[in-house]
């Protein structure tokens, strides 16, 4: 188990990482997910040894590893551009850390080989990295990470030098490999589909900090704040006003929209106080004909634009406030003709239990 | 390999293509023609007249009468022992000048490789700003310095470090610190432009991997600078082992030195034919190195792309 406690680091003036905790159990696979410059690769140097904290202290297995040194750590890192070592073959990038290790030729020899045998690059041992190819090396760099049983194995960036059809294969892969071994596996990623395709537990990063922390289902489906809402996945933002709140379920008047909208929350917040709530595109059902059905909002509008994907179209609705909200529909039944198309009049309509309310 | 399509090539193609005869064109004028004039000499007889050798075509009242050449100039170098130390002593001198070049070059193209880019571009600037001023003059500059009574000698006694000037000067100690201090450019630059290139995320490998830092060191970026160690030394090397300004202005009456016998041969004895052979013979054991250096050359710039 990894216990991050109060972690800051600073470079001068600019705090990269800001007070943070995390605590990251034993065989799970983490996913530390943000945009460039949200600290998420400063934090990963810590966790490595590269980088010394400012202040806090990083655990594992409750010994404390803040002032230890990388090459004196149970931790390995799987580097963003692998940083194979050109002059080695696959064989000794392998080897290089049991070597270090000082472990006996015979037992370099066979855990080498069955790390191969696990990332499926026997054939290749012998081969230079520059004459392998981007899955290859990544799939190199993943091997020699792990030939030390780490305790924590940490990968920054793990699939964005590989193409996109690669990526959803390896991603699978990588997936299927840390269920295996049972390495605490730590993502660093500014994707969102790769954090949640592979993590058990996504903490969302931004400014330094900790957003939100949960499974890829709680931080899609609950965001904790207009930021996490906003950069995971898509989403419409509502402002508005609170007129009302009763029973679990809070009423509010959208300008933007010019329409009245219910969230079903249990929070109290004063009728007059402003207030943010968010509904996913997907969420929103479109018609031609007023829906039926309770506990929904439902909303009047024109088709503004459309983009037609062919799995499922995407609509742009301006409703009678002016302000637009994104919907999209799966295709679910064959037809070349749209249902609904450009400057249609629309229901838009949603369940009051798919509202989220934002924290400011 | 790729047949060529029988294609017209294009006007601008075949200026292209001629332009890149020029350097073989520089070589063959620059190069190849005073090497074969130096062998035609060097198989010569010497004489006492203008030029002072024989002509390798004798032309007599009949017109072409055969070619004359000897290879008694080579026989004579061979069987003088004389030649043969001079060689050697030539040849680790140079050795012993490279590594000393190789030793004090590598850690500072190593810092100035590790520098951020504009402090970089100073320090580079800094290497080669000597070359500003004439191989000859810092040469000089250096007997200034170097003297009995030179700027060294007269500071270490006023600090009462020495009281009897120590012999800087005329030594193979000289000659020493001459080829450092002339040839330590050529050893830094292309161990730098090496250097320079390495990516740090290795050494952070190593160093996630077990390696401390002087482990690190010698795992990764010892041997990858391999190709800068062996371009830098051949550089210094190559023209050290023939360098004659600095053995004859620096070295003293015993320092052996292949060029200062060249020198003589040619101007003090006037036997061009044997300073002929001397000349070749360098060449010929130069060609080895000076090949292996064009193969790492080529290798590097098929790294480098």
């Amino acid at each position: 188990m990894v216990q991050i406690r109060d972690l800051s680091k600073q470079f001068g003036a600019v705090t990269a990482v800001d007070r943070v905790s995390l605590d990251i159990h034993k065989g799970e696979l983490f996913a530390i997910l943000g945009s460039s410059g949200c600290g998420k690769t400063t934090l990963l140097r810590m966790l490595a040894g590269f980088e010394r904290p400012t202040t806090g202290q990083i655990l594992i297995d409750g010994v404390d590893m803040t002032d230890v040194p990388p090459y004196e750590r149970p931790v390995n890192l799987m580097f963003q551009s692998y940083a194979l070592f050109p002059h080695m073959t696959v064989e000794q990038n392998v080897a290089y850390g049991l070597k270090k290790e000082g472990a006996a030729p015979a037992r370099i020899r066979e855990r080498v080989s069955e790390m191969l045998a696990l990332v499926k690059l026997e054939a290749l041992a012998a081969r230079k990295p520059d004459k392998l190819s981007g899955g290859e090396k990544q799939r190199v760099a993943l091997a020699r990470a792990l030939v030390k049983r780490p305790k924590l194995l940490l990968l920054d960036e793990p699939l964005a030098a590989l193409d996109r059809k690669l990526r959803e294969h390896t991603q699978f892969e990588l997936a299927n490999l840390q269920y295996q071994l049972g390495t605490t596996f730590v993502v660093v990623t500014h994707d969102q589909d790769e954090a949640m395709t592979l993590a058990s537990r996504i903490a969302v990063m931004a400014e330094g900090r900790i957003a939100q922390v949960g499974t890829p289902g709680e931080v899609y489906e609950y965001p904790a704040s207009r930021y996490v809402a906003s950069f995971v996945g898509n989403i419409n933002l509502i402002e508005g006003e609170v007129t009302a709140a009763v029973d679990g379920r809070l009423s509010l008047r959208s300008d933007a929209l010019g329409a009245d909208l219910a969230v079903a929350t249990d929070e109290r917040l004063a009728p007059g106080s402003p207030v943010s709530v968010a509904v996913r595109p997907e969420k929103i059902t479109i018609s031609r004909q007023a829906p039926d059905g309770n506990d929904r909002n439902v909303l009047k509008g024109t088709v503004w634009d459309l983009a037609y994907f062919g799995d499922q179209s995407l609509y742009r609705v301006r409703l009678q406030g002016g302000a637009v909200l994104q919907v999209s529909a799966q295709n679910l039944r064959r037809s070349a003709k749209l249902t609904v198309e450009w400057d249609d009049e629309v229901f838009l309509s949603w369940d009051v239990a798919s509202t989220v309310l934002l924290q400011s | 390999m790729s047949t060529k399509p029988a294609v017209e090539t294009r006007p601008a193609e075949r200026w292209l293509r001629r332009a890149a005869a020029v350097p073989y064109l520089w070589l063959l004028i620059f190069f190849l023609a005073p090497f074969l004039i130096i062998l035609k000499i060097s198989v010569a007889e010497p004489v006492i007249a203008q030029p002072p050798f024989t002509a390798l075509l004798a032309w007599g009242e009949r017109g072409f009468e055969g070619i004359r050449a000897t290879f008694e100039n080579y026989a004579f170098l061979f069987q003088d022992g004389y030649y043969g130390i001079i060689y050697l002593s030539s040849l680790k001198m140079a050795a012993i000048g490279t590594v000393l070049c190789l030793l004090l070059g590598y850690p500072m193209a190593y810092y100035i490789a590790r520098q951020p880019p504009r402090r970089r571009n100073i320090l580079l600037l800094a290497v080669i700003l000597p070359f500003w001023i004439s191989f000859l003059l810092r040469v000089y500059a250096w007997i200034g310095l170097l003297n009995n009574r030179g700027v060294i000698n007269e500071v270490l006694i006023w600090l009462g470090v020495i009281d009897q000037p120590i012999q800087l000067l005329y030594n193979d100690f000289a000659v020493y610190l001459g080829i450092v201090y002339s040839y330590l450019p050529f050893m830094i630059l292309p161990l730098y432009a090496n250097l320079e290139r390495h990516d740090r995320n290795l050494l952070d490998a190593a160093a996630d991997l077990g390696a401390r830092r002087n482990r690190a060191f010698l795992d990764v970026t010892l041997p990858l600078s391999m190709p800068g160690i062996i371009g830098g030394c051949l550089l210094v090397f190559i023209p050290a082992v023939g360098e004659f300004t600095i053995p004859a202005l620096l070295g003293g009456a015993d320092t052996l030195m292949i060029g200062r016998v060249l020198w003589d041969e040619f101007f003090v004895s006037r036997d061009w034919p044997v300073a002929s052979a001397v000349s070749v013979v360098l060449l010929l054991l130069l060609i080895a190195p000076i090949l292996w250096f064009q193969r790492i050359q080529a290798r590097e710039q098929v790294l480098a792309r």
